[in-house]
C-alpha cells in the first residue's frame, strides 16, 4: 500500500514498507491459525465413515434345503443377521435378501445376490419370463445370474459363496459388492 | 433524489412527529434510507417487462423454502427410527403440518422450473456476456446447490421411495474416478445406510447448502445491480424505476406462483369434494411412502420427476458394460455442466451465441424427451393391448424361453421369428410397465397401512415404525402366503368370477375364510369335499374324511339337517373367526349340540380327538381349538405332529420345525403372522361413527 510500484522497484524498503510487509504476514498466519482448529476438527468427523468397516463377512443360515425347490427356478430369501447401525444395535434384523437356486436333481445349491450390480436396485425375479430383471433400469439376468446383452448392468449378479451343512441347513458368505464397475470388488 | 427518500418528517417542516422522530434516529446512525433507495430506485431500461420476473421468483421460492423448511426443521428428527415417524406426525397429525410439508415439497418441484426458465431467459438474452460473467457462473453454482438440496430432501422421510433413489444415487457417486468409494462412504455416513446417512443429509439440506447458497445468492444479486439489468435490446420504450414498476410484475409473478403451488395441493381435495369423498387433510401434500426397509424390494423405485432424465439417461448406455454407467452418470453430466461454464467464453462472438442458445435449447429439449420415454416405459401399459399379445407370454411358457424351440415352433421362418421377437418386445415392455404400476399401486397400499398403524391408540413403539410394519398381519400376511404357501394353497374368494379356474391351479385346499361357517358348511358338502377347494387336488382326495362326507354324512337315518348345522356351527366356534366383524353370536344351543357331536364317538369322535372325548391322537387332526390361532401356528409349525396329519401328512412341510442348530423354514414370529392373517385377525382403526 506505501508508495506505487515503481517506487519500489527502484528504492530499496524502507523499514516502514519492511513493518508493513511483516504485519500483513503475521495477520494473515495469525487468522489462519486461529481459524484451523475448527477446520481440521470438523474434517476429521466428516471423515470418521472411512474408518468404518462392515463387520466381516460370515457365513449366515439363511433356510433348509427343503425349502429350495430342485426345478432350477430360484427363490427370493432373507438374510437376518445382527446388525449395528451407529449407536443403535439391533438383534436377528433383516439385512438383505438372496436368491437361491437348485438345478433339477441336484443338491447343490446357488446363491446370488438381490442387489442389482448397476447402481444397488433390488432385483426382481420374472417367473413368466423365466429371467431376472432389476425394476430400476431393466438389466436383465439369466436365471444362472449371467448377463442379457445389451445390459445397462457392467457385470452379471453377484454370486455369493454358500454350503450346505451336514444338517440340510444352508449358509451364505453375505457380502456387498461396489456396484457399476465391472470387476466384482469387495465393498469395506 | 432527495424527495423520493425522504420519510414523512421532511413533508412537515418544523418538529416532526413521533415515527418521524424514530426514523431520523436510525438514520443518524445507519443511514439506511440511502440503502433503501438504492435497493428500490433501480433505472430498468426500457421499462419493466414480464421477463425479467424470473429471478425474483426464484428468491421468491426460495425464502419460501427457508420459512417452510425452518419450521418443519422445528418438527423433524434426524434418525432411522425418528425420521419417517417425525414426518408422520407432521403429515397426519400436526395441525397444518400437510400444508406445510405440501408447499415445501411442491415449491421445491416448483425452484426447478423456475430455475430452467430463469436460464433460459438469461441465454436468449445473452446476459452472460461482458460483464457479467461471473455472475453467470455463480447462477450456474447456484442451480447445482438448489439441485443439490432436492436430492437430498427426498431422502429425509426416510421412506422407501427415497430410500431406494438415495441408494442409486449416492451408488452413482461411487463412480467418481479414484476417491469415488471414499467419497461414497462419507456421504453415506459408514459402510451402510443408516442414521448417519440421514444425519449428513441434514446437515447437507438444512445447513451447509442453504448457507453456501445464502452467501453466494448476496454476491449474485450484488453483482446483478452493479452491472445492472440486462436489457432486451432494441429499447424502444421509456426507462422505468424498479419500484414500483418492476416491483409490481415481480409480485403478481410471485403470487401466480404461490397460486400454483397451493393448486396442486389442493387440487385431490377438489377432487374429493366433486366426488362427494370426504376431504382428509393428511392426503393432501406432499407423499409419505411405508418406511424404508432395505430387505423389501421396492419395484416402484424412481427418483423425483425433475431428476428422471438422468435416471433414463443411464438406460441408453446399455451394453457399454463399466464405461457406459461411467459416461451416463458422470462424464456427459460433468461435459455439460463445463460446456454451461463456458458458454460466456464462445458467447464473445456472435455465432457462439448462437450456438449457446441452441445448445441450451437443445438440452432442455434432450432432458424433455428422456423425462418423456422414461415416463412411456413406466406408463406404456395403459394403452398396449396386452391380451393381443398373450400367445407370445404363451409360446414363451411353454417352450421355457428357449430361443432354439421358439424358432422351431415358428417353422424356422425368419421372417415370423423376426415379428415374434417385435412383438416380444412389446409384450415385454407392457409387461414391465404393469409390473411397475403395479408395484406403484402397491406401494401407496403400504403407505397408507403404515399410516393407520402409525396412528393405532398404543402409538409407534420406540423401535420405530417399520417394526409395526414388519409385525403387521395385513401386508405381511398376503407377501409370506405367496411366498411360502400359495404354491400348492388357494385363497380365492369362491364369489369370484375366475374361482373355479383359479382353484383348478391349485394343490391343496382353498384357505380363503378358513375357520368360518361357509368354510366347514363346504368341507361338510359331498359336492365339494373332493373338488380342487378342499381336498380334490390331494392325498386326501381318497381319505376317510372324503369317504365320510360323501357317505356317512348324506345317511340321513345317522346325520340330521339340523345336526350338521350343529357341527358347522360348533367347529366354527372353535375357530372363532371374526374378521374383525362384530359377530352375530352363534346359537348357544346350536354351538353345545354341535360340541356334543364333535365329542361323540357315535360322529367325528369316532375319528377325532376333541377335548377330553378320549379319542386318541393320530387318527384324524385333533378338533380341540379347531381354526384358532394356537392350531394354525402349530399345524403351520408341523402338520407331521401326531395332533395334526401325522404320517398321512401330504406334502405339507413343517415351516417352523428344526433340526438342532439349524433354522426352521419360517421364524415363529412369521408363522404366527400368516395364522393371523388367514383369521382375518390385524388391527382394524376405529371407523368415525362407530
Ligand atoms: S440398478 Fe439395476 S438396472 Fe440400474
Amino acid at each position: 500500500m506505501a508508495g506505487s510500484p515503481e517506487e519500489s522497484v527502484k528504492r530499496p524498503p524502507t523499514p516502514d514498507q519492511r513493518r508493513g510487509f511483516l504485519a500483513r504476514m503475521l495477520a494473515l498466519v495469525c487468522g489462519g491459525l486461529a481459524t484451523l482448529p475448527p477446520l481440521v476438527a470438523g474434517l476429521w468427523v466428516v471423515l470418521d465413515p472411512l474408518r468404518r468397516q462392515g463387520g466381516a463377512a460370515a457365513f449366515l443360515p439363511v433356510t433348509e434345503l427343503p425349502s429350495v425347490p430342485d426345478d432350477g427356478m430360484p427363490r427370493q430369501f432373507t438374510v437376518i443377521d445382527d446388525r449395528v447401525d451407529a449407536w443403535t444395535g439391533f438383534v436377528a434384523e433383516p439385512i438383505g435378501a438372496v436368491y437361491l437356486r437348485r438345478r433339477p436333481g441336484s443338491q447343490q445349491v446357488e446363491a446370488l445376490s438381490a442387489t442389482c450390480p448397476h447402481a444397488g436396485c433390488f432385483v426382481e425375479i420374472d417367473k413368466a419370463a423365466r429371467c431376472f430383471r432389476c425394476p430400476c433400469h431393466n438389466s436383465t439376468f439369466t436365471l444362472d445370474g449371467g448377463i442379457v446383452a445389451p445390459s445397462p448392468s457392467p457385470r452379471a449378479m453377484d454370486s455369493l459363496e454358500c454350503r450346505v451343512e451336514p444338517t440340510g441347513g444352508i449358509a451364505v458368505k453375505w457380502q456387498n459388492f461396489l456396484t457399476g464397475v465391472a470387476a466384482k470388488v469387495v465393498k469395506s | 433524489m432527495k424527495q423520493s427518500s425522504s420519510s414523512s418528517s421532511s413533508s412537515r417542516p418544523g418538529k416532526p412527529g413521533l415515527l418521524g422522530q424514530l426514523a431520523d434516529f436510525f438514520e443518524d446512525r445507519t443511514g439506511y434510507r440511502a440503502f433503501v433507495h438504492e435497493a428500490l430506485y433501480e433505472r430498468v431500461p426500457g421499462g419493466a417487462r414480464w421477463r425479467y420476473v424470473w429471478g425474483s421468483t426464484l428468491v421468491f421460492a426460495f425464502m419460501t423454502q427457508v420459512i417452510t423448511g425452518l419450521v418443519l426443521w422445528a418438527s423433524y428428527s434426524a434418525s432411522a427410527q425418528t425420521a419417517w415417524e417425525s414426518v408422520y406426525y407432521i403429515q397426519h397429525e400436526m395441525a397444518g403440518g400437510w400444508l406445510l410439508r405440501g408447499i415445501h415439497h411442491v415449491m421445491a418441484q416448483m425452484m426447478v422450473v423456475l430455475l430452467a426458465l430463469h436460464l433460459m431467459q438469461v441465454v436468449i438474452d445473452g446476459a452472460y456476456r461482458a460483464p457479467r460473467e461471473v455472475n453467470f457462473w455463480l447462477g450456474l453454482i447456484l442451480m447445482m446447490l438448489v439441485l443439490g438440496m432436492a436430492l437430498t430432501g427426498y431422502l429425509l422421510p426416510w421412506d422407501q421411495k427415497g430410500y431406494w433413489a438415495t441408494r442409486v444415487a449416492t451408488n452413482l457417486a461411487g463412480l467418481v474416478p479414484l476417491i469415488g468409494p471414499s467419497l461414497q462412504q462419507v456421504v453415506v455416513g459408514g459402510p451402510d445406510y443408516g442414521h448417519h446417512t440421514l444425519t449428513r443429509f441434514f446437515a447437507l439440506h438444512a445447513g451447509f447448502l442453504p448457507a453456501t447458497l445464502v452467501a453466494l445468492l448476496v454476491v449474485h444479486l450484488t453483482l446483478f445491480r452493479k452491472h445492472g439489468l440486462c436489457a432486451r435490446q432494441p429499447i424502444t420504450r421509456p426507462d422505468a424505476m424498479f419500484w414500483p414498476d418492476q416491483v409490481l410484475k415481480d409480485a403478481v409473478a410471485m403470487l401466480a406462483v404461490m397460486a400454483v403451488v397451493l393448486g396442486v395441493i389442493l387440487l385431490p381435495a377438489l377432487r374429493a369434494v366433486l366426488e362427494g369423498r370426504p376431504i382428509v387433510p393428511g392426503e393432501l401434500g406432499a407423499e409419505l411412502g411405508a418406511p424404508a426397509d432395505p430387505s423389501q424390494p421396492y419395484a416402484a423405485a424412481r427418483p423425483e420427476w425433475y431428476f428422471l432424465f438422468l435416471f433414463q439417461f443411464l438406460k441408453v448406455f446399455e451394453g457399454w458394460g463399466a464405461s457406459g454407467e461411467f459416461l451416463g452418470a458422470i462424464v456427459v453430466p460433468g461435459l455439460v455442466m463445463g460446456m454451461m461454464f463456458l458458454m460466456p467464453i464462445v458467447g464473445r462472438w456472435d455465432l457462439g451465441h448462437r450456438f449457446n442458445v441452441g445448445f441450451t435449447v437443445a438440452l432442455l429439449a434432450g432432458v424433455g424427451l428422456l423425462t418423456a420415454l422414461a415416463m412411456r416405459e413406466d406408463y406404456c401399459a395403459t394403452w398396449i393391448d396386452a391380451a393381443a399379445l398373450a400367445d407370445v407370454g404363451e409360446l414363451i411358457e411353454k417352450t421355457g424361453g428357449d430361443e432354439a424351440q421358439i424358432a422351431a415352433t415358428l417353422g424356422n421362418d425368419p421372417e415370423k421369428i423376426r415379428a415374434f421377437a417385435t412383438r416380444k418386445k412389446s409384450w415385454d415392455a407392457a409387461r414391465h410397465s404393469r409390473a411397475f404400476m403395479d408395484a406403484s399401486e402397491q406401494a401407496e397400499v403400504d403407505a397408507a397401512r403404515a399410516v393407520a398403524l402409525a396412528g393405532r391408540p398404543e402409538r409407534i413403539p420406540p423401535t420405530g415404525a417399520l417394526e409395526l410394519v414388519r409385525g403387521d398381519a395385513l401386508s405381511q400376511g398376503p407377501k409370506l402366503f405367496a411366498a411360502n404357501c400359495a404354491s400348492c394353497h388357494g385363497h380365492i374368494d369362491p364369489q369370484q368370477a375366475d374361482a373355479q379356474a383359479l382353484l383348478a391351479k391349485t394343490s391343496a385346499a382353498n384357505l380363503h375364510g378358513f375357520g368360518t361357517q361357509a368354510w366347514v358348511r363346504g368341507l361338510l358338502d359331498p359336492e365339494q369335499v373332493a373338488g380342487p377347494g378342499y381336498f380334490g387336488n390331494t392325498a386326501h382326495k381318497e381319505g376317510e374324511m372324503v369317504n365320510f362326507v360323501q357317505h356317512d354324512l348324506t345317511d340321513r337315518s345317522i346325520w340330521k339337517p339340523e345336526d350338521i348345522a350343529a357341527v358347522i356351527a360348533g367347529l366354527a366356534a372353535e375357530a372363532g373367526v371374526t374378521h374383525g366383524e362384530t359377530t352375530v353370536a352363534p346359537e348357544v344351543a346350536l354351538v353345545e349340540r354341535g360340541r356334543v357331536l364333535l365329542a361323540s364317538s357315535e360322529h367325528c369322535g369316532s375319528c377325532h380327538t376333541f377335548r377330553d372325548n378320549g379319542t386318541a391322537a393320530g387318527s384324524a387332526p385333533d378338533l380341540t381349538g379347531w381354526g384358532s390361532r394356537e392350531w394354525l401356528v402349530g399345524i403351520i409349525t408341523d402338520p407331521t405332529h401326531e395332533r395334526f396329519y401325522g404320517d398321512t401328512n401330504d406334502r405339507m412341510p413343517s415351516f417352523g420345525k428344526a433340526e438342532q442348530g439349524s433354522l426352521p423354514m419360517l421364524p415363529a414370529r412369521q408363522i404366527a403372522l400368516i395364522a393371523d392373517w388367514l383369521r382375518g385377525e390385524w388391527y382394524r382403526p376405529a371407523v368415525a361413527g362407530h
